[in-house]
Formats: structure tokens, C-alpha cells, sequence
């Protein structure tokens, strides 16, 4: 279908986009990349009043390091951060998840910052931040405010962002030495939205883990940490009777949803082969 | 805050101004306006591929952008990369091969598959599936197509 009408703004600042966020409020919606919003607006999933394209606002965009930290620029697109020397050295984590997220079209147009206001459950990036630790950067006319990933995302497609608020910037720390991560999803078809998937990470030194964190992709309305299974393998290592319990153990942990192809025990048995892998991963 | 808006954009090294709805996409203005049809429309929500063109060097989809948002920018079609010669030698590679039934998908598939090309000239056969991926053809089975595009590497870089 053709998207329904709208008025449009292209913003040519930041202070434009408050602007008209303060007129339009929730009747407005921001364009970044357009990859999630275009095809809603055509599907007629959604009607608001006003477009405001932030996609010009080119000073948004970028990857930098600083002080221990990566800091994304919200317009960042997923081909920039795959092709990023920065994050394959610092963040690889963020360059093995570019490989999952749609096709090349999509992620030359898709943008880190999109992907994070969008909050799709089986989405990539906001299983990412959550277990980086990032911190989302949160502009509005009255100021600049830092939320946590942990805390930004708050449900199915519910995050912290408020109607007057952009995402400009994610902030990321550079973990450091002896950490190890491990990327892994599946999904029916290359490109796909995710069946489940699961960002880790951990310190490594000989057999020992610690500081395991993994979180999960389409396992639940949001990125799910799974505290009590990465607990379980920091106690007991890498065996295959620490594997067995925590599968277990994830099982109570994950509240994934049925859809058309999967039901909730295919989910959750995927999830559970998807940790056997990872926790390879990282060991290997 | 406009409905529609007078936008300059370069098509196929054409300069072209028109005043364009906001909410038409950039196929449909390609299709319509310019009356340039080789760029398809088929799902509307960027899963098949079929609109891909050329925007500032990479390829996009043309259902998902408006035509609006393309004002300065230089987009390039199956018609512009077709008649510079650009993909004279893949294109000869899908006739020999099979690697179309209906054509539907072609344009699209081509515009992909020689972004592959100048982005990895040594690429795999998997490479090349991993390309195309999202770009959907319901009468090769895709073998074909990686043949065709395998074959015009191979002879691309014995030719570098």
C-alpha cells in the first residue's frame, strides 16, 4: 500500500526538531533511516501528522573513541558500523552483529539510533547496548539526559525516550582486557527477523569466567539478561553438567512470544542451543 | 511542514526539478514522473528488493525513501547503469545463464549484485548469496543467478 498523507519537515538542527516536537508532540514522528518507519507508514501501521527528517543532520553520525569510551552518533547507519575499524577493534561485538541486521540496501539507510527508539524485540542493538553497558544520549530543549540501556528499554516497543525527546549519541565502554564476546542468532532466513539470539560477554583467564553477561534477543517483550544462568556458569565453569542446569535455569528466565512460525517451546529450546554455542564461543 | 516540495535531484547524470508530493516514494516518482519503469514495486515494505536503485553510490531501497528525502543526491537506475555499459557483462552473464524468468526481479538483482562487485570483486559463491539476500526471485531458485554473477567475477578480475 501507499503510506497515508502527512506533512513534512526536513530539520536543518537539533533546535528544529525540539521545535516542532514541542508543536506536534505525539502526532509527529522523527524519520532517521526510514527502514522500520517507511514500511509501517505503508502498511498503514501508523498515520502521525508530521514527518521530521533528522536524516540531513550529518553531525549525528559518526563513531569516535574518547576517554575509554565509544561514543555512536545516533544517525550512525548499520553499514558505517560494520565497516568501522574503531568498533571492530574496540566493540567486534557490534561488528559481528551487523552480519544479522537485514540486507545490505537496508543497512546502508538503517541507523543505530533508530534501531534503539524503535525497540524491537528481535532487534539487534538494543540487545547489544544492554549487555555493553551503554549509556543512551537523550536531547530535548531543555537538556541533555543519560539513561542506561538496562533502564531505556521498558517494553514491546516501549522505551524511556518522552515525545519531546532524540536519541543523539550511545556512549559505550571499552571493556577491558581479557574479555571475550560472542554474537549468535537464528533466524528462518538470512536476514530475517530473529527466531531468538543471544550478545554475551564475559572475562576470560584459563578456565575461570567471570563478569558473564547474557542477553537475549527476541526471548521477550525486551532485551532479557539472563543474571541467574550467567551466574550459574561464573560458579561452575564450562562443564557439561553447568550447561545442563543452566538451560534449565534460562527456561525460568526467558518469557518469549508465540508467532507464526515458532511456538514458545521451539523459542525457548532454540535459546537453549544458542547458549551451548555461545558459551563454546567464549570458551574456545 | 509542507505537502509538497519543489526537489532537485540528479537521475541517471540528468538534472531534474519537480515539485513532489511528500509522501511518494522514490519508485513511484521514478515509475510515474519521470516514466522511468525499470525500477520495480512489488512488496512496498523493503523485503523484495525489487525497487533497489543507486543513491550517492549505494544502493537503497526505493520503497522506503521518499522522493523528497533525495533532493541533492545523484540516483542511479537500472536505465542510467544500462546504458553507460556499467553492467553490459552481467547482464550478458544473465542471458546466457538462465538467471531470469519473468525479469521481475532483475533490475534490482542487478543493481545488487554489482554493488557486490565493487565492493568484493574476489567474493564467494556464498558471499554472493549472502548479497542477494534480500532480493527475492521466485523463478531461478537463485543457482543460476550465482552462477552469472560467479562467471562475470571470475572473467572481471582475469581481465584486472
Amino acid at each position: 500500500m501507499k503510506a497515508p498523507p502527512f506533512a513534512y519537515a526536513r530539520a536543518r538542527n537539533l533546535a528544529e526538531v525540539f521545535e516542532l516536537l514541542e508543536r506536534h508532540g505525539d502526532n509527529a514522528k522523527i524519520l532517521a533511516g526510514g527502514q522500520s518507519l517507511m514500511p509501517a507508514l505503508n502498511m498503514r501501521l501508523s498515520s502521525p501528522e508530521l514527518l521530521i527528517d533528522i536524516s540531513r543532520l550529518q553531525e549525528h553520525a559518526g563513531v569516535q573513541v574518547k576517554d575509554g569510551h565509544v561514543h555512536i552518533g545516533a544517525l550512525t547507519t548499520h553499514a558505517a558500523i560494520g565497516e568501522s575499524a574503531d568498533l571492530r577493534k574496540h566493540l567486534p561485538l557490534l561488528a559481528d552483529a551487523v552480519e544479522h541486521i537485514a540486507h545490505p540496501a537496508i543497512r546502508n539507510c538503517g541507523t543505530f539510533g533508530g534501531s534503539l527508539a524503535m525497540a524491537d524485540p528481535a532487534a539487534e542493538w538494543p540487545a547489544c547496548c544492554v549487555v555493553l553497558d551503554a549509556q543512551i544520549m537523550l536531547a530535548s530543549k531543555s537538556g541533555t539526559r543519560r539513561v542506561a540501556a538496562q533502564d531505556f528499554f521498558q517494553g514491546l516497543y516501549a522505551t524511556a525516550l518522552q515525545p519531546n525527546e532524540v536519541i543523539t549519541e550511545v556512549v559505550i565502554p571499552i571493556p577491558g582486557a581479557g574479555y571475550r564476546h560472542a554474537f549468535l542468532e537464528l533466524a528462518r532466513r538470512r536476514g530475517d527477523y530473529a527466531i531468538v539470539g543471544v550478545a554475551a560477554m564475559a572475562k576470560i583467564s584459563g578456565t575461570s569466567i567471570s563478569d558473564l553477561r547474557l542477553v537475549y534477543l527476541g526471548a521477550s517483550e525486551k532485551p532479557v539478561p539472563a543474571l541467574e544462568t550467567s551466574q550459574l556458569f561464573v560458579l561452575k565453569g564450562f562443564s557439561e553438567s553447568a550447561l545442563k542446569e543452566a538451560q534449565q535455569t534460562l527456561a525460568g528466565e526467558l518469557d518469549p512470544a508465540a508467532d507464526l512460525y515458532s511456538s514458545v517451546a521451539t523459542k525457548l529450546h532454540l535459546a537453549q542451543v544458542l547458549t551451548a554455542r555461545v558459551m563454546k564461543q567464549l570458551a574456545a | 511542514m509542507d505537502t509538497i516540495i519543489e526537489t532537485t535531484l540528479t537521475i541517471n547524470g540528468e538534472s531534474v526539478t519537480r515539485r513532489i508530493p511528500v509522501r511518494q516514494n522514490l519508485v513511484d516518482f521514478l515509475r510515474e514522473e519521470i516514466g522511468l519503469t525499470g525500477t520495480h514495486i512489488g512488496c512496498e515494505h523493503g523485503v523484495c528488493g525489487a525497487c533497489t536503485v543507486r543513491v550517492d553510490g549505494k544502493i537503497v531501497r526505493g520503497c522506503l525513501m521518499l522522493a523528497v528525502q533525495a533532493d541533492g543526491r545523484n540516483v542511479e537506475t537500472i536505465e542510467g547503469l544500462s546504458d553507460s555499459g556499467e553492467i553490459a557483462d552481467l547482464q550478458d552473464a544473465f542471458h546466457k545463464r538462465n538467471a531470469l524468468q519473468c525479469g521481475f526481479c532483475t533490475p534490482g538483482m542487478l543493481l545488487t549484485v554489482q554493488d557486490l562487485a565493487l565492493q568484493n570483486p574476489q567474493a564467494t559463491r556464498e558471499q554472493i548469496r549472502e548479497h542477494i539476500s534480500g532480493n527475492y526471485c521466485r523463478c531461478t531458485g537463485y543457482q543460476a543467478i550465482v552462477d552469472a554473477v560467479e562467471t562475470t567475477l571470475i572473467a572481471r578480475n582475469s581481465k584486472a
